[in-house]
């Protein structure tokens, strides 16, 4: 018997972790970025605070989207909730009451990490610290994925780690692609086309994603195959199919899935039937937008289901139309 | 040579392990012998070890500080408390006398009360009980028992008199220190348990799931058992989660049950609602339902009353149950157990001054600097008097507060706690104690094999909790043969 509070904390941990790594990842590939290009470029840190959905609150509290203050922001300022230490603390207390469902590893893990973050802060202010300090969080992380998937069972609550992992990933690759597009497209600047293909790669490199992508897909990178592939592709572990084919396993082991599931072929069918070469020239934004909401729907239908314990009719209950996930 | 037994002082009070001469008492022979053998490093690799164990096992207790909430390891101490098997049979005997006159005064008390109908307990004591609830009134739980889980506490004087001080009828805890305390002591000595026999602890979790399910209102063969805790914040969380671990059952908070429109308790699952039969509530009275006490509480379940009143769901112990648990009841146990038994009391109550009664009052306020006096309902050490330690100003005070609310207000003699051999930098020194055994009780009645035996960790101290610097020991209870 799997509580509902139990599972719920299970999922928003799993959804912590997965955000500090995504944060920790951006910024690392911008540091990058920023070394490759002319001056001249308005390409700064601006992205990265759109990309992770802060930009109002952002620009509540400062007026530049400096290095610093993006840098602040983001790691370690209060007045974001979503920065990496709040959500650091977020999966520790998240697991904290649940300690009795981990490994004891992984605890010790994040405890590690959280200590380390919050000490070591004031490194990513500078640009030659900061490279260490977003490695070691990247690499923590994994290493908590890993202690999970290697000495916890795979049962019901595993699901929720999974789920809880696979919407925070596709939602990060959905915000990358909206933001990065942005930039890219079309209306870009004449001078800026000799970077256009760095700017994909970074792309590519912020999901972790070059190499798969250079393996897969035998065309060099651009803008509309790396769009393809960050959507659709079946493999790639941050793709939007694939994060969607992963939480279609995991509903598939779930009681009282339908609801669920419904939202996830929803988003099934509105990115796998997606043409991806006309959003390149066009409405690529409103797309976007559309995915995070049939994202936003599934984590609704999951909240009403398991986390809050809706009520559905019996009858639906010994009906579980398991058809209609590969619909 | 590490420990010197010559040194070892017995001085004033009653120690358990080594009489007036020198000489061991029954059962602590080997183990006297025993530490003699272990040299410097010998001692402190075996309490390095004791106290890894307890790191690795996460065997905590919270203690609050601006940051929240820190988990911290209880001082353990590596020489066992011994009790003889056949002291230990009359102390069983006795705790399960007292436990079941406890369990029939409450009913009575919630029933027809016929106790304070022939002149046996005061009426006007339990118009003042602050642990009485009116709520409970004509309620008649499984086997008439309210109490199931009771915790008493015992400690022995100068002459060798083991006294009950006090019982813990509402949420006891410490079991789950015992049970690891065992659990390390095998890990670090395993060649003493081959010399001796020990009675074994192991069994608690399996009786207490047992007695737990024998209160189920569905006869099914898998009753669902919840323990709730009021969360993580509560100085005994570990214990809630290890118990609900060691039980195989589930560890909810309030916010996980819910009273359906059928007056039965339900648990959120993620698939679905799910009915639950017996609860084993670690949350006060006052904090179990909004809707019934406290309109505040968040860690309590809108409608559980109702739900227990219609005998929907068992909850462990039953709601009132502390009635019996205040310090001025706790002076008539041993006529109620002459009134519901009709037999002697086994074990000794402390000799108790109860400030209500005129003469008794007068007694106490000429003997402050004697006695100890508390407050009837606070546990834990809180509000108390130790008179012989008090200063003038302190007494004053208490006189005060004694001729304000009398009712409230018990003394005792001070008692000198029995001690036990205690390593301390290396050297063994005299620490005093005190014993909590657990005794279940349901269609049949079960006492833990010894108990949690507390020790104050400073010389000289009598203050065994653990938020004052108390620790814990081992508790053996020995077969020691012949005799």
């Amino acid at each position: 018997m799997l509580l509902s509070s139990v599972a719920e904390r299970v999922y928003w941990f799993a959804r912590y972790v997965e955000r500090v790594e995504n944060t920790a990842r951006l910024i690392l590939v911008n540091n990058h970025l920023l070394l490759d290009m002319p001056r001249a470029s308005a390409l700064g840190w601006e992205p990265i605070v759109s990309i992770t959905g802060i930009a109002e609150k952002f620009y509540q509290y400062h007026k530049q989207a400096s290095e610093r203050n993006v840098m602040r922001f983001l790691v370690m300022d209060a007045n974001n909730e979503g920065c990496m230490l709040q959500s650091l603390a977020g999966a520790r207390e998240n697991l904290r009451t649940s300690r009795a469902i981990f490994p004891r590893a992984v605890w010790e893990t994040l405890n590690d990490l959280n200590s380390f973050a919050i000490e070591n802060k004031a490194k990513v202010l500078t640009r030659r610290e900061r490279y260490q300090f977003m490695q070691h969080v990247i690499d923590s992380c994994h290493l908590i994925s890993g202690k999970l998937s290697a000495s916890m069972s795979h049962d019901q609550i595993y699901e929720f780690v999974r789920m809880g992992r696979n919407i925070e990933r596709a939602d990060m690759t959905s915000r990358v692609i909206d933001v990065r597009a942005e930039n890219l497209l079309p209306k870009h600047a004449e001078e800026m086309k000799p970077f256009s293909d760095i700017q994909w790669k970074s792309v590519l490199d912020s999901l972790a994603g070059y190499q798969m992508y250079r393996r897969y897909v035998h065309v060099r990178v651009r803008g509309d195959e790396v769009l393809r592939y960050l959507l659709q592709d079946a493999y790639f572990p941050r793709a939007i199919n694939h994060c969607l084919d992963q939480l279609e396993q995991c509903l598939r082991n779930l009681p009282r899935n339908e609801a669920p599931q419904y939202a996830l072929v929803r988003a099934q069918r509105l990115v796998r039937n997606a043409k991806v070469e006309k959003l390149v020239h066009g409405p690529l934004h409103d797309f976007i937008n559309d995915v995070q909401l049939v994202l936003i729907d599934i984590n609704s239908e999951l909240t009403a289901t398991y986390f809050e314990g809706k009520e559905i009719s019996p009858a639906v209950y010994f009906n579980m139309p398991h058809q209609l996930a590969s619909a | 040579m590490a420990i010197s037994w010559n040194d070892y002082s017995t001085e004033g009070a009653f120690d358990e392990l080594i009489g007036p001469s020198g000489r061991a008492r029954a059962g602590a022979g080997k183990i006297m012998q025993y530490l003699r053998g272990l040299n410097d490093t010998d001692l402190r690799e075996r309490r390095e070890a004791a106290e890894l164990a307890m790191r690795v096992m996460g065997i905590t207790f919270t203690v609050y500080s601006d940051e929240g909430g820190i988990d911290r390891v209880w001082p353990f101490d590596i020489i066992p408390r011994i009790i003889s098997a056949r002291e230990w049979q009359t102390t069983d005997d006795g705790l399960q006398q007292r436990v079941q006159a406890l369990n029939m005064f409450i009913a009575d008390i919630y029933g027809d009360q016929r106790i304070i109908e022939d002149k046996v307990f005061p009426e006007e004591v339990l118009a003042q009980s602050v642990n009485f609830r009116e709520q409970c009134m004509g309620v008649k739980p499984a086997f008439g028992v309210w109490a199931h889980i009771c915790g008493s506490d015992l400690v022995r004087d100068a002459d060798g008199t083991l006294y009950v001080l006090e019982d813990n009828l509402r949420v006891p805890s410490g079991v789950s220190y015992m049970l690891e305390n065992r659990f390390v002591m095998k890990r670090v000595f395993p060649e003493l348990f081959e010399d001796y026999s020990i009675l074994p602890v192991d069994g608690y979790s399996t009786r207490l799931f047992d007695m737990l399910a024998s209160l189920s209102p569905r006869p099914a063969d898998f009753p669902t058992i919840v323990v709730l805790t009021p969360g993580i914040y509560n100085s005994a969380y570990f214990e809630h989660s290890y118990l609900a671990q060691q039980m195989g059952v589930e560890l909810v908070a309030g916010s996980d049950l819910f009273v359906g429109d059928d007056d039965c308790v339900y648990m959120r699952t993620i698939n679905g609602r799910a009915q639950v039969d017996v609860i084993y509530r670690r949350v006060d009275d006052l904090f179990l339902d909004p809707e019934v006490f406290n309109p505040e509480s968040v860690l309590g379940v809108p409608g559980i009353m109702r739900a227990w009143r219609k005998g929907n769901v068992a909850i462990a112990n039953a709601p009132g149950a502390g009635v019996a648990d205040d310090k001025v009841v706790y002076a008539y146990v041993p006529q109620m157990i002459r009134y519901y038994l009709d037999q002697d009391p086994i074990l000794q109550n402390v000799p108790t001054y109860l400030c209500v009664d005129e003469a008794q009052r007068a007694y106490v306020l000429a003997n402050l600097d004697s006695l100890v006096v508390k407050p009837a309902n606070e546990s834990g050490g809180y509000g108390m008097m130790v008179g012989p330690a008090a200063t003038k100003k302190t007494r004053s005070e208490f006189a005060e507060l004694i001729k304000k609310d009398p009712r409230n207000y018990i003394a005792q003699p001070t008692l000198s706690l029995s001690t036990a051999p205690t390593l301390c930098d290396g050297h063994v020194e005299p620490r005093h104690i005190d014993l909590r055994p657990f005794i279940l009780s349901a269609d049949n009645r079960h006492v833990t094999r010894g108990g949690l035996t507390r020790v104050a960790l400073k010389k000289g101290s009598l203050v065994v909790n653990s938020s004052q610097g108390g620790g814990s020991k081992d508790t053996w209870i020995v077969e020691t043969g012949g005799h």
